[in-house]
């Protein structure tokens, strides 16, 4: 069985608009997926509605985290358990560094994981691995001492967000956007970085509207994404197709322009 | 910076941490109520002279003549005659911690007074109750010359430097607290340091109260002599009890030329505590003074530590932090007052109001006449942690000179949604998440605590969290 389990599931914001529509979707360790649709299609609304935001309801089918029902369940529980969402837009903590931002949800997770008891990180093994971490993702190590995402660049946020992941370690990983703001050699770090993080323990969904972070981090399976559906699954193939042909042979009818915002 | 870390995250109670209290056991305990029998009574009791006897009791015909003040919070339920004025809890004072009686030192254990001596005390003054029983004082502070005693050891010892600053910077008819304590006061603490005197480590005193309806009027007088330094650290816990306290203290502090002072403050008061405190500074010619101060807790607080800049060049800083929950109300700020030309202040408010709290910023900013090329700026922030909660701001700004450069900037922010989830899809829980913003908020104030201070605070605003969601 998948570790994480989506069977027909619709999301609506909470004025009732659906936004997604029946979507059935399986990932297992090692494996990486890709969520590919055009701006507006709810891609980002069905990643909100995973991790729990309470803005996006789940409002039928089934979703399933190691064969458990995680509906019920709020962020901080599916978090737990080992779901992790890399923001498009993550929000800043001001007054709260990174280094301090990193433990505290570590110390959080290892406590959910230890049954309730405090088994908290220590600290120069901690800070060991966060300044690996660092290195690996290329990020300055004065970021560890700045306020989280305060002031930081679109690149300094992408990549805190992997820095995040890796120290979490989730056994899945949603990355929403994560190429979106980067020029190529972030990209390629970035991507590298998920890669790496990738393996028996772990897998991926990475949502996206461009191939060309599945340039650095090749999916497994691809997945056609128009209008709160999945309408087409392949390999990476069907990436480079998307790439050169666009989104329109998918569209359910000709649009005129794509809506450039996207909750 | 990187040592407080693991601080946000934690056990947390319930219950009120501190909420523990002692069986009474004391040696003196005056009856309930005020009068000038009992006044004359504490002088006497503590053989004090006859100017302080007198200054007593002439304070008491002053707290009685005025009236309630009618801004600021709710103190109509203050019930005067049912509060124990004095007590002395031990015989004499204990030079060290082996000294202690038993039921004191398990007190001090649970708030971790000797872990915090053991980090880096330079003197322990706490007071239990209206008297410091413990206090220490290292023998490097002895050599250098600086005093740092309880005030009544301080009129005792040291009575001509007491007599000439006692009441002057704040007199004794200056508001009605101020008069109730100038007529009652007992304990606090007296430093005088020295010319040119760098001391290097804070001094620290832990205050509480432990008997039911007992008010506390600790007076504490500082003087820091020319281009001196010291900081002061007071923190303040009080137990849970069913009906209502007072306290209501007095800081007199005097910053002569070119001397600095830091005083900080973190008061973590029961929420049935009436906290009603005045705090004054003067600071002379290129001196600097600073007042840390962190509210958290009492049923209402009443609190907005002053600086008059009387010699040109005198800088000032208050960074007042004040965090409202339910039932509670703090009205807290600031003044700086500029005299002299060329002086500087600036005043930074924090406040969180949470669970139906109400926390107001007062602040008063007043530049005289001839105070040319004064510079001041206040800012304060307030955080609003949901719909049933309260802040205002009341800035009082009174400007006499035309040369000067005032800044006043206000914000007010709501929690975010989008924070809270941001912070609870890493595997924090809400009040977790809810207590990193608050923290984060707070932090450019916590950042200038002492560490085990900085520690401390964010401890309590977990607790304040805690039964605020969920």
């Amino acid at each position: 069985m998948a570790l994480l389990e989506l069977k027909d599931v619709h999301v609506a914001l909470e004025d009732g608009t659906e936004i997604v529509k029946g979507v059935d979707l399986a990932v297992s360790p090692g494996e990486i997926h890709a969520l590919m649709g055009p701006n507006g299609s709810g891609k980002s609304s069905l990643a909100y509605a995973l991790m729990g935001h309470p803005a996006y309801e789940i409002t039928s089918g089934e979703a399933l985290f190691d064969g458990r029902d995680i509906i019920e369940l709020g962020a901080d529980q599916r978090a737990q358990l080992g779901l992790f969402l890399a923001f498009q837009y993550p929000h800043a903590i001001p007054g709260v560094t990174v280094t301090s931002f990193l433990r505290t949800a570590l110390n959080a997770i290892r406590k959910a994981r230890a049954g309730g008891e405090d088994d908290p990180v220590p600290v120069p093994e901690f800070r060991k691995e966060m300044l690996a971490a660092m290195e690996h993702l290329k990020i300055p190590r004065e970021l560890a001492q700045r306020y989280l995402n305060d002031g930081f660049s679109g690149g300094e946020k992408k990549r805190v967000e992997i820095l995040q992941m890796a120290m979490l370690k989730p056994r899945v990983a949603v990355l929403d956007e994560t190429d979106s703001g980067l020029d190529i050699d972030a990209l390629k770090i970035v991507a590298t970085g998920v890669k790496e993080l990738v393996g028996s323990e772990t897998g991926a969904l990475i949502i996206t509207h461009y191939q060309r972070i599945l340039n650095y981090v090749e999916p497994d399976f691809v997945h056609v994404f128009v209008d709160g559906r999945i309408v087409e699954e392949g390999g990476p193939e069907l990436a480079h197709k998307l790439e050169a042909e666009g989104y329109e042979a998918f569209m359910p009818e000709p649009i005129a322009s794509s809506s450039e915002s996207e909750a | 910076m990187a040592s407080t870390e693991t601080e946000i995250v934690g056990g947390i109670k319930t219950e009120y941490k501190y909420g523990f209290h002692d069986p009474e056991d004391y040696f003196f305990k005056s009856g309930r109520g005020l009068s000038h029998e009992l006044v004359a009574a504490i002088s006497e009791h503590k053989n004090e002279p006859d100017w302080m006897r007198k200054f007593r009791l002439k304070s008491l015909d002053y707290f009685l003549a005025r009236p309630l003040p009618e801004w600021g919070g709710n103190l109509g339920e203050i019930d005067f005659e049912n509060i124990f004025y004095y007590i002395r809890p031990t015989e004499k004072q204990a030079k060290s911690w082996e000294d202690l009686p038993p039921d004191i030192k398990n007190t001090w254990d649970r708030l971790g007074i000797p872990e915090a001596e053991k980090n880096f005390l330079a003197g322990v003054g706490a007071q239990y109750e209206s008297e410091v029983v413990y206090h220490k004082l290292k023998e490097d502070l002895e050599a250098q010359g600086v005093l740092f005693l309880d005030m009544d050891s301080g009129l005792r010892e040291h009575e001509e430097l007491v007599k000439e600053y006692f009441g002057t910077i704040i007199p004794q008819n200056d508001n009605k607290f101020a008069a109730l304590n100038s007529a009652v006061w007992s304990g606090g603490s007296f430093i005088y340091v020295p010319p040119g005197v760098n001391v290097e480590m804070p001094l620290q005193a832990y205050f509480r109260i432990n008997a039911e309806n007992m008010g506390q009027f600790e007076r504490t007088l500082i003087i820091v002599d020319k281009d001196a330094y010291v900081h002061y650290v007071e923190g303040c816990t009080a137990p849970v009890y069913s009906t209502d306290s007072l306290h209501s203290a007095v800081v007199e502090i005097i910053v002569k030329p070119g001397g600095r002072c830091r005083y900080t403050t973190i008061q973590n008061w029961s929420n049935n505590v009436y906290n009603l405190v005045t705090k004054r500074a003067v600071a002379y010619e290129n001196a600097t003074m600073e007042w840390v101060d962190a509210n958290l807790g009492s049923k209402l607080t009443m609190k907005y530590p002053a600086i008059w800049l009387m010699g040109e060049g005198a800088h000032g800083e208050v960074l007042s932090i004040a965090f409202a929950g339910q039932d509670q109300h703090l009205d807290a700020g600031g003044k700086a007052v500029h005299i002299a030309p060329n002086t500087s202040s600036i005043i930074t408010s924090k406040s969180i109001s949470r669970g139906g709290g109400r926390a107001s910023y007062r602040g008063l900013l007043e530049v005289a006449k001839g105070a040319e090329g004064s510079k001041s700026k206040v800012v304060c922030d307030a955080l609003i942690l949901d719909e049933d909660s309260r802040s205002d701001t009341y800035p009082y700004i009174r400007i006499d000179e035309s040369n000067v450069d005032i800044g006043h900037e206000a914000t007010v922010s709501k929690i975010g949604d989008e924070q809270l989830f941001y912070l609870m899809s890493r595997g924090l829980s809400e009040a977790e998440a809810s207590a990193m913003v608050v923290s984060g908020f707070v932090e450019p104030i916590t950042k200038e605590l002492p560490l085990e201070y900085a520690v401390e605070m964010n401890r309590l605003i977990q607790l304040q969290m805690e039964g605020s969601v969920g």
